[in-house]
């Protein structure tokens, strides 16, 4: 059985004052790792490739169903619970986990984890992928609330730069994606602009 | 009576491990040790205040991880073989003769031990020096970190680390490392324990969990 793996780093920040946050993963060999699942809300996936694209595959078309239904954008929260919902009920054949976040007129700019075997919880920031455990102590030190555009996009690229000096299997660019209330902007910094710490 | 009324607790025939952070670190005249002092068996904390930072001579230092048994027979023998040799050379040992002697162990028994010690120092010749004998390597470094808990501040070190610290700003360093990997390793925690070798000898402080810097946590 062969089953493609997403070894990624993957992060999501959010600050509250400025209702704007970032998300961002690393792309290794053109794999896109951030799966847009409404305007205003995207989905990190780690863990098995096919079983998070099929779940989230599955959540964007409930959740545009929802979203007629209710005749307004969906709320963050409603998305990452039908993600919730996917993963805890096929929780014995599936294999991924995600970070959904985005932005909604209700609570502004929201991170919420959904772990593999179902779980979701909030957080102002979270990490994940196989690189994220050696920057458990960099964003656990580093990570302040209601930082600035400027200091959450410094923040990620750092953090993702030192994951990828030290796991071997993240690497290549670093994708930034900024959601606000007024527009989603993709942002990519190529493998030579990343910061460079003592070692290199 | 062949049934037990009170079967055997796990933790006593689980190997006793030092699930561990521990952490060397250069500053412009002399080196910082610093570790956690958590003891595991299997799910059980059998120790929770252990020292593993071990003296291996005035000034080196040696921290342990790895399995605890390992890792202090390892230490005791260097000690003896470092008296031996510094009364021969009528000296103090180099930190580097410290480091040989741990890489030699670790290296001929490296199939037995599971331990994986850094030794620290100051000496005259070349002052400060932090050396990783990791599997029977033998490597100097600027720094070290070792242990469970070192995969989690990987990052952070690589991000904070300066050359030539003052001797203040690289304990704060390794306190701040100590905190950030006990917060998230399950194998490390309790109280911290901070060594400071310079040429005017080794100063051994203790910090009690509540006495720990604090980060941003919900």
């Amino acid at each position: 059985m062969d089953s493609h793996h997403s070894y990624s780093q993957v992060k999501g920040v959010s600050t509250g004052v400025s209702s704007l946050f970032i998300v961002s993963y690393v792309s290794s060999k053109t794999i896109n790792k951030l799966i847009q699942v409404h305007d205003r809300i995207f989905c990190c996936i780690a863990g098995s490739l096919a079983d998070a694209q099929a779940v989230t595959k599955m959540a964007k078309f409930q959740l545009s169903f929802h979203s007629i239904q209710m005749e307004s954008p969906p709320l963050v929260k409603a998305a990452a619970s039908i993600m919730r919902e996917l993963c805890y009920n096929n929780k014995e054949e599936l294999q991924a986990g995600f970070i959904t976040a985005g932005w909604d007129r209700k609570k502004g700019p929201q991170i919420y984890v959904v772990s593999l075997g179902g779980m979701l919880l909030s957080q102002p920031y979270t990490i994940g992928g196989s690189g994220s455990t050696y920057i458990y102590g960099y964003v656990d030190a580093k990570f302040k609330p209601d930082m600035s555009l400027e200091e959450a996009t410094q923040f990620s690229t750092n953090a993702l730069a030192l994951a990828m000096g030290r796991d071997n299997v993240s690497g290549g660019v670093v994708h930034l994606v900024v959601i606000t209330e007024a527009e989603v902007k993709h942002v990519v910094v190529p493998g030579n602009k990343l910061p460079k710490f003592h070692d290199e | 009576m062949s049934e037990e009324l009170f079967p055997e607790p796990e933790w006593l025939s689980e190997e006793v491990k030092t699930g561990t952070t521990i952490i060397a670190v250069t500053f412009d005249g002399g080196v910082v040790l610093g570790s956690d002092s958590r003891v595991s068996a299997g799910e059980s904390v059998v120790n929770r205040v252990m020292n593993k930072l071990s003296p291996l001579h005035d000034k080196i230092y040696c921290a342990l991880s790895g399995s605890a048994a390992d890792a202090q027979t390892i230490a005791e023998m260097v000690n003896y073989q470092l008296d031996v040799h510094s009364i021969e050379v009528e000296a103090d040992p180099l930190v580097c003769s410290a480091a040989t002697l741990v890489k030699n162990i670790s290296y001929k028994y490296k199939e037995e031990l599971s331990a994986h010690l850094i030794v620290a120092g100051w000496d005259k010749k070349k002052g400060g020096q932090v050396y990783a004998t990791l599997s029977g390597l033998l490597t100097r470094q600027p720094f070290a970190i070792g242990g469970s808990g070192s995969f989690y501040i990987n990052g952070f070190v690589d991000a904070e680390f300066r050359k030539n610290m003052t001797k203040r700003e690289c304990q704060e360093f390794v306190v701040n490392a100590l905190t950030l990997a006990m917060g998230r390793d399950g194998s490390s925690g309790g109280v911290a324990y901070v060594v400071t070798i310079d040429k005017d000898g080794a100063e051994e402080k203790c910090i009690l969990g509540n006495e720990l810097p604090k980060f941003f946590d919900e």
